[in-house]
C-alpha cells in the first residue's frame, strides 16, 4: 500500500438527521472546508447497505481516512468497525439535534453547529496516520507468579488449565502461605436452598483446609515450575517481554522472560505488641486469632489448653477489631475483612470440644462476608456462641483468670467478665514493597531542605523489601493505593495495578479471606493472559483495550526535562543512555499525560496528538464580535465526561447552541497549548471536564485528572497576560451519572460569557 | 414455687440462656437473635416497655436472670405480631414474651399489682370455676380487685355502658346468680390439676 492518503467523507441522514439539519450544505462543508476527497449521504449508514458503501470505497477506491458524519462515537461501534483506516466521528446525532430544542428561530445556530463539528472531524483527520503496532514484543506465554500462598497458587493452577506456563516463586521453604497454619477453614458455601431460621437448621461448618490439595495440585502440574526460597531480585522490561531474575536463598540465579506477572505476596499478621491495653506480650494467655490457629491445629481436635498452665479453657472471650478499624498511632484504619468469620470458626473450635465452654464474641459490628458468611454466623449462634456487642476497654489479668472490661453496647453498660482466655481478633498488613511515590507525594509541600530530611528518616526507616525489584525509572515496586494495598481502584478496575502487566491478587490488594483470595487469583490470571494476548498484538490494556496507537517523540525536539517519565501514571517510560525518554509500548496506557505534561510538545500519538486537537480548535468558525454568538470549548474526557453529555443528549437535557466539545483520551493529555491558543483565537471561554481526582478518585488514569487540575491552576498567568478574565477557564469533575449537571456546567459558562462579555480577540 | 426458683437458680447457675432454652416457650430461639433491633423499632409500645424484646434477648445472654424474669417489659406485650412478622432471623418473638411472662409467673416472679397478670389470674380463676367464662363476674371482679371504694368509682363510671349492654341483651344480670357452666366442671378441675402436676414434674426433673 502507498503512503497515500484518500480522504472521504460520510453524513448520515438518519436518526432525524436529515430532517432537522441541511445535508448538502453538510457535504459542501466537508469537501469545501474539510478538504474531502468526496462526501457521500446515506439515509441510513449503520445499515448493511450503508456500511458495505463505505466498505467498498475502502476496498476498491483505496479510501484510508473516513470521516462519519453520523451519531457519536460511542454508540454503532460494532458497524463502524473499520480497523485499517483512520476514522473520525463528527457527532451530528447526541451532539447536536438531539441536544438542541427543534424550533425554527434555532435552526440556524443548529446547523452552525453541525458544520463545526463537521469542519473539526475533517481537520482532525487530516492530522491523523493509522496506528501500526510496534511489534515490539511477541507472543510469550509465560506467567510469573510471585508467592506461593493460597493465591499464588490458585493464580498458578488457573493459568496453567488455560494453557499457559507458570513460574511461581516463593520466598520460604514449603508452599502454602499462611494457610498452610490452618487447622480448618471458613465454609466456603452457603447452606443448601431451602433451609430454615430456625434453631436446628443444617448450617455449614468449618472445612479441612484443603491446602494439602492445593500443594499436591500445583507440584503436580507440568506446566508449573516452582522456585522455593526464591525471590526476584531484578524484573525489567514490559508485558509481552518481561525478563525476571530469579535468585534462590543460595544465591543461585536464573532468568526468565515473561509475558506478564501476578504479584500475590498476601499479607504480614498485624503486630499485636501494639496492643498493651489488651495485656498482650504480658500474659501468655492472650492470644492472636493467628496463634490460637496454632494451637488448634497442635490440638488437632483435643481439648485446647491454656499456654501459662496448661488448664483446660472453660471459658473464652474473643475481642474483634483488636487494633483495627480505628485511627489510634499503631493501628489499622481499615476492617480486614477476614477476622469476624475466623473468630466463629474458633469459637466453634471451643463448642465443638466441650459444649459447655462459655465462648463470648465481643464485636461492635459483625462482618460476615462470603457466601457461608451469614449461614456460619447462624452456625455459631446454633452452638451457642454468645455474641455481645460492645467496645472492649481492657483486659487484665486477674489472680487466676482474666477480666474483660468492656462497655455493652446494647445494653449500654460498662461491664466486665471474666475468662481463661482471651483471643484478639487481629488484622492483616499488606505485604507489598515500598510505594514508589511514597516520599514524592508528601513532599510536595515541603522545601528542599525537609525534602532532605524526610529522605535522611526514610532511608532509616524504610526497611521495607522490594518484592519486584522493577527496573523502572518510577521505583522498584507497584504503586500503593491505600493502607499499603496495591491496586489501581478498588471497585471499578481490581487486579489492574499501576505498572501495566502486573496483576495483583489477594491480600497484598486489599484484606480479604481464603474463599476471596482463590477467587481473585482466578480473576488476576485471567487479566495476566489477557495482557500476554494484547501485548503480542501491541495492543493496550484496560481501560483503552485493543488500541494499538503508541506514544512517539520527537527526539530533535526534546529538552530532557524528564516531565514524561514522572507524570506517567503507569511508570511506563523509561530513560535510555542519552538521556532521552525510552517509551515502553506495552507498558503504556495510552492516556496520553505524556503528551500534555511536555512543555515541548513532542510527544504524539498517531492517532491523537497536539496537532488533531489543536487543528479542531482552528477549524471551528469564529464568528465576530458584534454577531453575539459566542464559542465555548469543551474538552471533555472520553471516560465519563463525553458519555455524560451523550446521555445527556439522549434523555433530553439540552446543550448550549454555542459549546463545541472535543472528547480527550484524559484531561492529563489536555496541552496547555491548546487553551492559550483557543484563548488567542477567540474563544469566549473554556471548559475542561475530568474524572474525579481527590482520594476517592475516578479516573481511569488514576493521576490524569489531577495532574491536568495542577497544571490548569497555572492557566491564570496566561489569562493574565492576554488580560483576559478568570472565570473565562473552568476546570470541573464530573461522573459519567452527571447527566443533568455536564449541560448545566456549559451554560454556566455561557452565562459567564454573556456577563464578562465576548472576547476581544475575535479577528 | 420460689423454692422452684431456688432449684432453677442452683441448677443453670450462670447459664441464663441455657436456662431460658429449656424452660422458656420458644426459648430455643432466643441464641439466634442477630441484634438488629427491628422488633423493637416495630413494637407500637415499645417506648413504654422498659426492655424492648432486642434487650430482652440481650440482657437474657448476659445472664441478666433476676432482672429479665422481674421485669414488667415482656407482659406488655398485646400480640400484635408486628415483630413476628418483620424479624429478618424469623424469631417468633411474641410468643417468646409470652413464655418469658408465662415462665416468670410459675417461678413466682412477676412484679406486684402487674395488671396483665392479674387480669389473668382473675380470668383463669372466674373460668375454672365452671368451666365457662361468666363475663358479668369476670367484669365486677376486675373492678374490685383494687378494694370496695374503688370498685364503686368504676362500677359508676361504667354505669352507662353496662346499662346499654343489657338492654342490648348482650349481658345477663341473672349470671350474678350461679350463672351458666359446662355439665361436670369438677371433672375439668381434675384434667387441668393433672396437667399441672405433669408441668410441674417437667420443671423440676430433667432439663
Amino acid at each position: 500500500m502507498s503512503d497515500e492518503k484518500k480522504f472521504a467523507g460520510y453524513i448520515c441522514t438518519g436518526c432525524g438527521i436529515g430532517d432537522r439539519l441541511d445535508a448538502g450544505q453538510l457535504e459542501t462543508t466537508a469537501t469545501r472546508d474539510g478538504k474531502m476527497q468526496s462526501c457521500k449521504q446515506h439515509e441510513m449508514l449503520c445499515s448493511a447497505e450503508g456500511v458495505k458503501m463505505i466498505r467498498d470505497d475502502i476496498d476498491n477506491d483505496g479510501v484510508t481516512h473516513i470521516m462519519l458524519g453520523a451519531c457519536s462515537r460511542r454508540a454503532k461501534v460494532e458497524a463502524f468497525n473499520f480497523t485499517e483506516v483512520a476514522m473520525t466521528r463528527a457527532n451530528l446525532r447526541e451532539g447536536v439535534i438531539w441536544a438542541r430544542p427543534d424550533e425554527d428561530e434555532l435552526t440556524e445556530t443548529t446547523q452552525e453547529m453541525a458544520d463545526d463539528y463537521i469542519r473539526m472531524a475533517c481537520a482532525e483527520l487530516k492530522s491523523m496516520n493509522i496506528p501500526k503496532p510496534s511489534g515490539e514484543q511477541g507472543l510469550n506465554r509465560n506467567i510469573l507468579v510471585v508467592g506461593g500462598g493460597v493465591s499464588g497458587m490458585t493464580a498458578a493452577i488457573e493459568a496453567a488449565a488455560a494453557g499457559y506456563s507458570i513460574h511461581l516463586v516463593e520466598k520460604t521453604g514449603s508452599l502454602g502461605g499462611h494457610a498452610a497454619g490452618l487447622y480448618k477453614r471458613v465454609p466456603f458455601r452457603a447452606a443448601a436452598p431451602g433451609v430454615g431460621n430456625d434453631p436446628h437448621a443444617q448450617l455449614p461448618d468449618a472445612e479441612e483446609p484443603g491446602v494439602d490439595e492445593l500443594i499436591a495440585r500445583v507440584e503436580a502440574d507440568q506446566r508449573i515450575t516452582v522456585h522455593l526460597n526464591s525471590t526476584v531480585t531484578k524484573t525489567s522490561g514490559a508485558p509481552g517481554r518481561f525478563s525476571a531474575d530469579i535468585s534462590t536463598e543460595s544465591g543461585g540465579t536464573t532468568t526468565e522472560n515473561f509475558g506478564a506477572i501476578v504479584q500475590a505476596s498476601g499479607f504480614k499478621p498485624y503486630d499485636a505488641a501494639q496492643l498493651p491495653e489488651f495485656a498482650y506480650g504480658k500474659t501468655p494467655d492472650v492470644l492472636t486469632n493467628f496463634e490460637l490457629e496454632k494451637l488448634a491445629k497442635e490440638a488437632n481436635g483435643g481439648p485446647l489448653k491454656r499456654p501459662s498452665d496448661g488448664k483446660e479453657v472453660k471459658s473464652v472471650a474473643f475481642v474483634q477489631c483488636a487494633g483495627q478499624r480505628s485511627q489510634k498511632e499503631g493501628h489499622l484504619a481499615y476492617c480486614s475483612g477476614f477476622c469476624c468469620t475466623e473468630s466463629i470458626k474458633q469459637a466453634i473450635y471451643f463448642k465443638d470440644q466441650n459444649p459447655d465452654c462459655d465462648t463470648t464474641i465481643i464485636y461492635s459490628d459483625l462482618r460476615t462476608p462470603g457466601a457461608a458468611g451469614e449461614d456460619f454466623y447462624r452456625a455459631g449462634q446454633e452452638k451457642m456462641v454468645i455474641f455481645t456487642k460492645g467496645q472492649v476497654a481492657e483486659v487484665s489479668s486477674s489472680g487466676d483468670a482474666l477480666s474483660v472490661k468492656f462497655k455493652d453496647l446494647i445494653l449500654d453498660e460498662d461491664t466486665e467478665m471474666t475468662a481463661d482466655l482471651v483471643v484478639l481478633a487481629t488484622g492483616m498488613v499488606p505485604n507489598s514493597g515500598p510505594d514508589p511515590y511514597a516520599s514524592s507525594e508528601s513532599q510536595e509541600e515541603m522545601s528542599d531542605e525537609e525534602k532532605e530530611e524526610a529522605n535522611a528518616a526514610a532511608e532509616v526507616a524504610v526497611s521495607v523489601e522490594s518484592i519486584l525489584n522493577l527496573d523502572y525509572r518510577q521505583g522498584t515496586d507497584l504503586p500503593q493505593l491505600k493502607y499499603g494495598f496495591v491496586d489501581s481502584h478498588f471497585i471499578c478496575f481490581p487486579y489492574e495495578t499501576r505498572r501495566t502487566g502486573i496483576y495483583a491478587a489477594g491480600p497484598v490488594r486489599r484484606p480479604m479471606d481464603m474463599k476471596q483470595a482463590m477467587d481473585d487469583a482466578a480473576g488476576a490470571a485471567m487479566k495476566a493472559i489477557k495482557e500476554c494476548e494484547l501485548a503480542a498484538h501491541g495492543a493496550a490494556a484496560h481501560p483503552r483495550v485493543g488500541d494499538l496507537s503508541y506514544p512517539s517523540f520527537r527526539k530533535e525536539g526534546c529538552t530532557q526535562c524528564k516531565r514524561c517519565t514522572v507524570e506517567c501514571p503507569f511508570g511506563a517510560i523509561n530513560e535510555d543512555e542519552e538521556r532521552y525518554p525510552l517509551f515502553n509500548e506495552s507498558r503504556c496506557r495510552r492516556c496520553g499525560t505524556c503528551m500534555g505534561a511536555c512543555p515541548v510538545r513532542v510527544i504524539s500519538f498517531d492517532n491523537y496528538s497536539v496537532e488533531t486537537v489543536g487543528q479542531q480548535i482552528k477549524n471551528v468558525e469564529i464568528p465576530d464580535e458584534f454577531d453575539e454568538k459566542p464559542r465555548i470549548l469543551v474538552l471533555a474526557c472520553e471516560n465519563d465526561a463525553y458519555p455524560a453529555l451523550d446521555q445527556a443528549a439522549m434523555s433530553g437535557e439540552k446543550i448550549s447552541q454555542w459549546a463545541r466539545i472535543i472528547p480527550v483520551r484524559c484531561l492529563g493529555s489536555v496541552s496547555m497549548s491548546w487553551i492559550t491558543d483557543s484563548l488567542n483565537s477567540g474563544y469566549d471561554g473554556i471548559v475542561l471536564m475530568g474524572c474525579r481526582r481527590d482520594e476517592d478518585y475516578q479516573c481511569h488514569f488514576v493521576r490524569g485528572s489531577k495532574m491536568a487540575a495542577e497544571r490548569m491552576s497555572k492557566v491564570g498567568d496566561t489569562l493574565e497576560s492576554l488580560n483576559l478574565e478568570p472565570e473565562r477557564v473552568a476546570v470541573h469533575e464530573v461522573a459519567i451519572t452527571d447527566i443533568q449537571r455536564a449541560p448545566q456546567l456549559i451554560q454556566d459558562m455561557a452565562d459567564v460569557v454573556e456577563k464578562v462579555g465576548m472576547s476581544p480577540f475575535k479577528f | 414455687m420460689s423454692d422452684m426458683n431456688t432449684a432453677m437458680v442452683e441448677r443453670y447457675r450462670n447459664n441464663f440462656l441455657k436456662e431460658v432454652e429449656s424452660h422458656v416457650e420458644e426459648g430455643e430461639w432466643v441464641k439466634m437473635c442477630m441484634q438488629c433491633g427491628v422488633c423493637s423499632g416495630s413494637c407500637p409500645l415499645g417506648n413504654a416497655w422498659a426492655h424492648p424484646p432486642q434487650e430482652l434477648f440481650m440482657m437474657i445472654r448476659a445472664g441478666k436472670r433476676e432482672e429479665v424474669l422481674t421485669s414488667d417489659s415482656m407482659w406488655m406485650c398485646t400480640s400484635c405480631y408486628n415483630c413476628i412478622v418483620r424479624c429478618p432471623r424469623e424469631l417468633p418473638i411474641t410468643h417468646i414474651m409470652h413464655g418469658l411472662a408465662h415462665y416468670a409467673k410459675r417461678l413466682g416472679l412477676v412484679p406486684k399489682k402487674q395488671p396483665t397478670n392479674e387480669f389473668a389470674e382473675i380470668f383463669w380463676n372466674n373460668m375454672m370455676k365452671k368451666g365457662r367464662v361468666n363475663e358479668l363476674k369476670l367484669g365486677l371482679s376486675m373492678y374490685f380487685k383494687d378494694g370496695f371504694s374503688q370498685g364503686i368509682k368504676n362500677a359508676l363510671a361504667n354505669q352507662k355502658l353496662g346499662q346499654s349492654m343489657m338492654k342490648a341483651k348482650r349481658m345477663n344480670p341473672m349470671e350474678i346468680i350461679g350463672g351458666h357452666g359446662i355439665k361436670n366442671p369438677s371433672e375439668l378441675q381434675k384434667i387441668i390439676q393433672k396437667a399441672q402436676e405433669i408441668e410441674d414434674k417437667k420443671l423440676q426433673g430433667a432439663n
